[in-house]
This record gives C-alpha cells, structure tokens and sequence, in this order.
C-alpha cells in the first residue's frame, strides 16, 4: 500500500524525483500539491468510498451481487447529473451533488423495495435484474443527453479517470469520511439485518429505518465518487466479496478491510492505468472493467457450485 | 405470562386465524400443532409482534404489545423464524453475539461474552464456534440460531419449526434444550412444530389449530387424543402410551 502510493505520487508526465523535491524545487513541490496528491487522495477516497458503498448494499438487499452499480444506483446518480445540467444549469457544485444524490437514493430505494416485494430466491436473479433496471434508466438518459445536445459531456464523464482531478475540484470526495464512519456505527445493524427481516426486528432493529439509513450512506458515496470522478465498474462488487472469503461478512470486523482493499485495488489500476501506453493514460474505468468483469464470473460460477 | 384475545388475521378476505387466544405461561413449554396452513406460524408471528393483527389484543407481561417499545421487548422476547438468510458468512460466534445486542447496542462487555459462551455451551456447540455458517450442516446452523436467541436471555421465546428439516439426533437434542430452558429457567417457551409425536414428548401444553382457528388448547394429556387428532388431520389416529408416553400411530399402510 505504502509503495503503490509512493508509485503513485511519482509516476506521470513530468519526471518527479525525490532528490528535485528535497531540494524544495518550486516547480515539483507544486506538481506533487497541485495534482499528484489530490489524485493520490481521490484515489484513495473514491476506492474505500465504493467498496464500502457495495458492502452496504449487499447487507441490506441480503445479496452477494449487489453493489451500487448494480442495483441503479449510479445510473440514478447520471440520470440526476443531466437533469441537474439541464434544469438548472451551472449552479453552485453543492446543489449539483444535492440533486445527483437526490436522484440517487430515490432509484435506489424503488429498487430495494421491489426486491423486498418480489423476495427473489435465485441470488443472480437480483443483479440481472438491478441491471435491466440500470439500463432502463441509462437509456431514459442517454434520450435527454440526446435532445440536449450532451451526449459527450455524459460520455466523457461516465468514463471514470482520476487524470482530471487536481486540487480544488476533488474535495467532495470527503465525504467519504464521515459516511464511512457512520456505516461504521451502524455496522452491526447492517449486518443484522443482512440475515433478515424477522432477525433484525427480533433484536429490537427498526428494520425499514436500517435499510433506509444504508441506502442514503450508499448513495452519499457513489454520487459524490461519480460527480468526481465517474463510474468504476464492479469495484462496489468485488472488493467486498472477495475481503468476505477471508474476514466473513461481520461488517464491524471486514469493513476496515473492504476500505483498504478497495484502496489498493483502485490505486493498482490507476498506476497500471498510467504506465500502459505512457506518457498517455488508459481510464482506470477500462482496466478494472477486464479485472472486475474476470472476477465476477468466478464469483458467479463459485455461488452455482455452491447452491 | 404473555396472553392473547381474541386474536385475527385476514389477507383480502380470508381470515389466516380468526378469534384466536391462548395463553403462554412462563416455566411452560406450549407447542402449537395443525396441518399446513392452520394459521400456526401466522398466530406466533402475531404473538411476537413480526405480523400485525386485524383485530384482538397481545399483552405481554400485563402490558399491551403497542404500548411496547421494540427495543426494550428485545430483552424479554425472542422469536425466531426460519426464514433466515444463511448465505452470509457469519462465525457461530458472531451470530450468537447479536443475541446480546438488545442488551449491549454490540459493544460486547466480558458478562457478555460469558452469557454467549453459556448459551453456546448450552447446546454443545462451542466446538464449532469459529467456523462460518456456511460450512456447517442444516442442524449445527439451527443449533446456532437457537443458541443466539437462548443468549438474549429472555423471559418468553418463540420458535417457528425449529425442528425443519433436521435429523433425529439435533431434533432431539434441541427439543433437550428448548424443555430445559422453560422448566430449570422458568422461561414461557412457545414452538410451532409438525412432527406431533415430538410435541406429545416434549411439551407441557399443546394448541391445536385447524384453518385459522384454535379448536383445543390445553395440557398434551388433554390434546394428544384420539378423537381431538382424527378431526384436525382429518385422518385416523391410534394413540398408545409407551413408557407413559403418549405417541400417535397415524400412518396407515393398506397394504400390510
């Protein structure tokens, strides 16, 4: 962790050396404030902020497959963002991400209690399904991006790079903290209600206000991660799943893990992303799409044998 | 002692029970008994407030169940039921420990842990502690769930079909434990349960429901008889006392 973020810090267009820096050289101590340490920070962020945001999801939908993307929620979060660009324009960034996460924990909650209504037994059933619904939403917004004129700016954004964050346009990534603290309060009731309704009720939990509490800190982290930096694919997915094959699924014992792998694994392919085609970047979207798309068919195919 | 009147339940126009009541004195162990879709689990569900009633009343401890605050009725009651989901990887510990939650908000103090070691102890199960629930077999994992609600350390206990789907052995074992909570803990211990020979056995008292309503309540002496069983299961029942043991002979062969 410690070197991939050394790495981090170092690797990019303009050559920094460590001996320049110590030399207090103007130019690369402003390089290491100005865009290599927020990036170094958006990354890290960002990585716990989704990993976290899947882990949630999971607990309170009772499933494996469920992450923010998904369950609708970051196609909710982009159909907010247009709608936010169309309707109101440029306004204050705070309202922006008010209407992104407005849109996002409305999508979110219709889908969880449809899957509360239906109670599917097929554990693969809920993310196919959280996908079409995805992609309903998606296409509803691709149509108003299409009549306004905004199919790039939708395209260029959903396509996550940490390439573009610098000092000052990074900071609501923040959030993050606090919401993970508070998923870290709530940690046990999480996980009570992950083994169900009548469970959680039994140990005196408010079981709906649980629930509602985890959709709100899943749409606090994806909306901020994806009006800051884009949509990355699967990671919500599989970090959780995977610090559950060696940490169990207590969330009060695997949620540091899930922040720290989510961490790494983001800060893994962002330094690959760099180092493919250098001096010019692949988005890290791309890489942890292969990644994550190779990891979720094992984990598919892992549950089938099981069942 | 947890009493109920009067007690109904209607989805669109069907009453699942209707004009229920009962009561579950504590030291006593009741089981409810009746053919699929009497109403029995819908009744408990009711009696430990997961289900709303349409009408009658639950009174738990000379209290009305809504004037009730859910998380102080978490110390005095537990149900469990089995629709829980066992995919998640929790240790038996683990979930033995939110057991204590009502009482500790899952900050676990040393009495704790010594109350969900008992409770683990209590049904033998401390061998298996460690391990994850998906691991184990169908009967370990229900003795873990019981275990978890014998660590809630409550007056009245609620047990939907905790003999499903198990073998003979655990079957015996839990209702071994599920007798002693209510008789050496003085524990009010309500079960649902089919096998009705199991019932006759173990409990103290039996209700016996058909379509929604309760048709005989009262000790198993009482219930456990020939002409009682033969309306409710709607087949013929001989009962013979082995070892002064009442147990129902109700599987008739033509062929022999």
């Amino acid at each position: 962790m410690l070197v991939l973020a050394l790495a981090s810090l170092l690797i990019g267009v303009i050559d920094l050396d460590i001996a320049a820096l110590l030399n207090s050289e103007s130019s690369s101590a402003h390089i290491l404030l100005v865009s290599r340490i927020p990036r170094l920070l958006a990354i890290c962020l960002a990585g716990a902020g989704l990993s976290i945001a899947g882990l949630i999801m999971q607990q309170i939908v009772q499933n494996r497959f469920a992450a923010p993307s998904t369950t609708g929620t970051i196609d909710c979060a982009m159909f907010g963002y247009i709608v936010a660009l169309i309707a109101f324009g440029d306004v204050d960034h705070w309202i922006q991400l008010l209407i992104i996460f407005g849109f996002a924990v409305a999508g979110t909650l219709l889908f969880v209690r449809f899957l509360q209504k239906l109670q599917f037994k097929n554990a693969v059933l809920v993310p196919l399904i959280g996908i079409m619904y995805g992609n309903v939403v998606s296409a509803l917004t691709t149509f108003i991006a299409y009549k306004y004129d905004l199919v790039q700016t939708l395209s260029s954004w959903t396509v996550a790079n940490f390439a573009s964050v610098l000092k000052g346009n990074y900071e609501f990534l923040y959030l993050a903290v606090p919401a993970s603290v508070l998923a870290y309060m709530y940690a046990a009731r999480f996980s009570a209600a992950s083994v169900g309704e009548s469970f959680a009720k039994n140990i005196g939990l408010n079981y709906q206000r649980v629930v509602m509490v985890g959709v709100m800190l899943v749409a606090v982290l994806a909306s901020s991660v994806v009006m800051i930096v884009g949509v990355i694919p699967f990671l919500g997915l599989i970090v959780p799943n995977l610090v559950s094959l060696f940490i169990g699924d207590n969330m009060r014992r695997n949620l540091p893990w899930t922040a720290y792998w989510g961490m790494v694994l983001v800060l893994a392919c962002d330094i690959g992303g760099r180092l493919i085609l250098f001096p010019f970047e692949v988005p890290i979207s791309m890489i942890i799409s292969i990644f994550g798309g190779l990891v979720f068919i094992g984990l598919i195919l892992k549950d089938k044998s099981n069942a | 002692m947890i009493k109920l009147s009067g007690l109904s339940k209607k989805y669109n126009d069907n009453f699942v029970v209707q004009d229920a009541s009962a009561l579950f004195p504590k030291g006593v162990l009741t089981s409810i008994i009746g053919p699929n879709g009497a109403g029995k689990s819908t009744l408990l569900s009711m009696a430990s407030r997961l289900t709303n009633s349409d009408a009658g009343e639950v009174v738990i401890a000379d209290k009305p169940l809504n004037q009730w605050d859910n998380a102080e009725l978490a110390k005095r009651l537990a149900v469990l039921r089995q629709s829980n989901n066992i995919n998640m990887r929790f240790t038996v510990r683990e979930l033995v420990a939110f057991g204590r939650f009502p009482h500790s908000q899952g900050r676990l103090s040393a009495r704790d842990n010594e109350i969900i070691d008992k409770a683990m102890g209590h049904l033998d199960i401390q061998h298996i502690a460690n391990r994850y629930l998906d691991q184990l077999s169908g009967g370990q994992r229900q003795m873990a769930f019981i275990a978890m609600v014998v660590a809630q350390d409550t007056d009245y206990i609620f047990l939907d079909e905790p003999l499903n789907n198990l073998d003979i052995k655990h079957s015996v074992e839990i209702m071994g434990a599920i007798q002693h909570l209510a008789h050496e803990h003085g524990k009010a211990v309500v079960v649902v349960i089919h096998d009705i020979n199991f019932a006759a056995s173990y409990s103290d008292r039996i209700i016996a429901m058909k379509q929604g309503q309760v048709i005989k309540s009262g000790d198993t002496v009482e219930v456990i008889d020939e002409a009682v069983l033969s309306d409710i299961y709607e087949i013929p029942f001989t009962i013979r006392e082995v070892e002064g043991q009442r147990i129902c002979m109700y599987y008739t062969n033509p062929h022999k």
